[in-house]
């Protein structure tokens, strides 16, 4: 990958991908910003908890819950103490890596489908809980918020702005996490989900590590539900039902395990495929979603990120993958 | 020549932005209207957690269809266009936004559910769309000063646990009242109610008040709780699943206190009869719709006619779900509406139509109880009557209680 023809054509396609992005506000009505800032939105979360499920090789079936720890967070310090919605949102990423981590600690001690069940735990727990704490959270009337305007006199209305404030943050989080991926601690995390004896052989601190990993894949999920009480400017315990955590880790698989551009795509996915089924039958669109679910799945194994790189090498690389070179390798 | 042509081109320019302009100035917004169709926007969980409610879309849905069957109304048929929110917020957002935005509906219906409604409530009234008969019992849609673009429909949880607490203080000063309700915005708001209706003597009379999730299996111990405590008048906050658990073991250990029954669970078919139509009498609740599983209104002609209608049009729907009842009787609160715009269907005048309805009887409410909207009052239905289970029917008794005059 790292060759020179296909660095510059990657590059360029991520220039041509920005451009795109940017010119999007302006040529598509308010509703459709508001779809494609959800999908921004959506791969935050996804990118973190695919730092968890993909690279770290953990399931949790509880992130809904930290995407909801966020919104509150941002939710009750706006109506509660009237802070700068900005503040807000670094706060509930700090939050959520802190109760990540401390969720890391124990819970690593379960394996595989036994996490799974403990962080389920927690998606069902939390919507509950924050029913309880009335006073702060409004209860099950939840709490409505206000809309932000463009700061600095930008010739923005708030959806084009809240659309760009959620494209920032998506890049420099992306960024972040390709450049933590590719460090040691993101190699030794890696190391772990293929095989977590022979890493610790080489002197890895598998425990550690793995809270690491459950700590930033919650603050990423906690700052996406941050993003997304601003953009909704409203948060109640409906909002995040244990349906969204089991809707985030489909997003991942389809969006690709242990890719970062398949948190994009994984997005998509969420945020359009169930809006289709519901235009091609009203009556059983969850159906119909199934039905698109395992298509992809059958279709395209390692997600949608994995079938786009097999089918850009194939396109760059005619000759190695044409016929003569098939019938070369048969013996 | 050519100068007075320009000239000329000038002149028209300058009128046509004129009159644009004056357009502009005093015009009424008309959106999603055409000479032969009126688009009408609606949200309701057909599938998640509440799909049960789902069949109030449905409904809805089959009775514009009857109206377009007879010519629609002043020769316009109902576009109606039912989006799945799966009761979650977020995503009412985004539906809400696409009907109003992509699909430029004329207005809003029924959107369904407390928490759905609030996540679009500034929303609508920002960009002045009328938001009408929102299928909640919350007491916050009508508040025209704040949301003029918004108007409830059903008369509200704190009126009827006021009428509950009005009743006790007439006929039982000195009760010891016991209470059990579910622990969310719906068994607060009718406790708060009460609460509010008995006043300074709500903490002399209250003696144990009992809480459940909607999530628990049973809640035998709560019952057995307040029959321990003394409590000779029982006011029953439950959904129809534990109303019929409350009743039948209220019963069985013998425990007969005056046993006030929220409205949600007054129907016959699905709470009284599971529960023992023995067990069930002298229950007391408080009505403001003809109860469909009662067999009192069986040669009713508003229930026939609502049969007759079911049958034609809805006929997966099912004949006892009392949801089914109250989405026909909004549906013609909705037509008349649009009747009394007349041609003028700018969002302007649907919502001045909406808060101008006087007197307007529907075939499923109690004889009596009539829709009642103005300027200052966006509540459309505000009588109930108390009524008594004799065993076979839900008699009403005593006068029509109307929480606009208090």
């Amino acid at each position: 990958m790292p060759s020179g023809g296909g660095a510059t054509s990657k590059i360029l396609g991520l220039v041509v991908v920005l451009v795109l992005a940017c010119a999007l506000p302006f040529l598509m009505s308010g509703f459709r910003v508001f779809q494609f800032t959800q999908v921004y939105i959506y791969a935050i979360a996804l990118l973190g908890l695919n730092i968890l499920t993909g690279y770290n090789g953990q399931i949790s079936l509880g992130h809904g819950a930290f995407y909801a720890i966020g919104a509150y967070t941002t939710a009750i310090m706006i109506d509660k103490w009237s802070i700068g919605y900005g503040w807000t949102i670094p706060t509930a990423g700090i939050l959520c890596l802190v109760v990540g981590f401390l969720f890391g600690r124990p819970a690593l001690r379960l394996e595989g489908l036994y996490l799974a069940l403990a962080t389920f735990s927690l998606a069902l727990a939390v919507p509950q809980i924050l029913k309880y704490f009335e006073h702060w959270t409004g209860g099950s009337q939840g709490i409505v918020l206000s809309k932000p305007k463009a700061p600095w006199r930008l010739p923005l209305n708030e959806d084009q702005w809240l659309y760009f404030l959620t494209l920032a943050i998506l890049i420099v989080l992306f960024v972040l996490a390709r450049n933590l991926l590719r460090s040691r601690s993101g190699r030794a995390i890696v190391a772990i989900r293929d095989n977590h004896i022979a890493a610790e052989a080489m002197g890895i601190n598998s425990s550690l590590y793995k809270s690491f990993a459950f700590g930033v894949s919650a603050a990423y999920t906690g700052i996406a539900g941050a993003l997304s009480g601003i953009a909704i400017a409203f948060v109640a315990p409906d909002s995040f039902n244990v349906f969204l955590s089991i809707t985030l880790l489909t997003g991942v698989v389809i969006g690709g395990l242990a890719t970062i551009s398949g948190a994009i795509f994984g997005a998509l996915f969420i945020q359009f495929v169930p809006n289709w089924a519901q235009e091609i039958s009203k009556a059983a669109p969850w159906a119909i979603f199934g039905i698109f679910l395992i298509v992809f799945m059958y279709v395209m194994p390692h997600g949608i990120a994995g079938f786009l790189r097999l089918a850009w090498i194939r396109m760059t690389r005619p000759t190695v993958t044409g016929s003569k070179a098939a019938g070369e390798a048969r013996p | 020549m050519t100068l007075s042509k320009r000239f000329l081109a000038l002149l028209v320019a300058l009128g046509v932005l004129s009159i644009a302009g004056a357009g502009v100035g005093t015009a009424q917004t008309v959106v999603g209207v055409t000479a032969t169709e009126i688009k009408i926007g609606n949200t309701n969980p057909y599938s998640g957690p509440a799909s049960a409610y789902g069949t109030i879309g449905k409904a809805i849905g089959a009775y514009f269809k009857k109206v377009n069957d007879e010519g629609g109304i002043n020769g316009r048929k109902i576009n109606y266009i039912s989006l799945d929110d799966q009761y979650s917020p977020p995503k009412t957002v985004e539906m809400v936004r696409r009907l109003v935005e992509q699909d430029q509906v004329a207005l809003l219906f029924q959107t369904l559910g407390t928490p759905p409604n609030s996540a679009i409530h500034k929303y609508v009234n920002e960009k002045k769309v009328p938001h009408l008969f929102v299928a909640t019992g919350a007491t916050k849609w009508n508040d025209p000063q704040h949301f003029p673009w918004t108007m409830g429909y059903q008369p509200n949880y704190q009126t009827e646990g006021r009428i509950y607490a009005q009743y006790v203080l007439k006929n039982m000063p000195d009760a010891k009242v016991g209470i059990l309700y579910q622990n969310d915005d719906y068994g607060k708001d009718y406790l708060k109610g009460f609460e509010d209706g008995l006043g300074d003597t709500a903490k002399k009379l209250i003696v144990l008040k009992q809480s459940y999730e909607v999530t628990d299996p049973t809640i035998d111990s709560q019952i057995v709780n307040l029959k321990n405590s003394g409590a000779n008048v029982f006011f029953n906050i439950t959904i129809p699943k534990f109303a019929v658990q409350a009743i039948k073991k209220a019963n069985d250990i013998g425990w007969k206190p005056l046993h006030f029954l929220n409205n949600v669970s007054s129907s016959l078919g699905t709470v009284l009869k599971p529960a023992g139509l023995e067990a069930s009498k002298g229950l007391i609740t408080a009505l403001y719709m003809k109860e469909i599983t009662d067999p009192q209104w069986k040669n009713d002609k508003g229930f026939l006619d609502w049969v007759a209608w079911m049958k034609k049009y809805y006929p997966e729907g099912a004949l006892d779900d009392q949801s089914n009842a109250f989405a026909y009787n909004v549906a013609i609160l909705m037509t008349q509406v649009l009747k009394q715009c007349g041609n003028d269907l700018s969002r302007e005048n649907i919502m001045k139509q909406a808060a101008s309805v006087k007197n307007f009887e529907l075939p499923l409410l109690l004889p009596g109880i009539k829709v009642n909207t103005g300027p200052n009052d966006f509540a459309p239905i505000e009588q109930e009557q108390l009524a008594k289970f004799n065993g076979e029917i839900w008699a009403t008794f005593g006068e029509l209680v109307d929480a606009s005059k208090k």
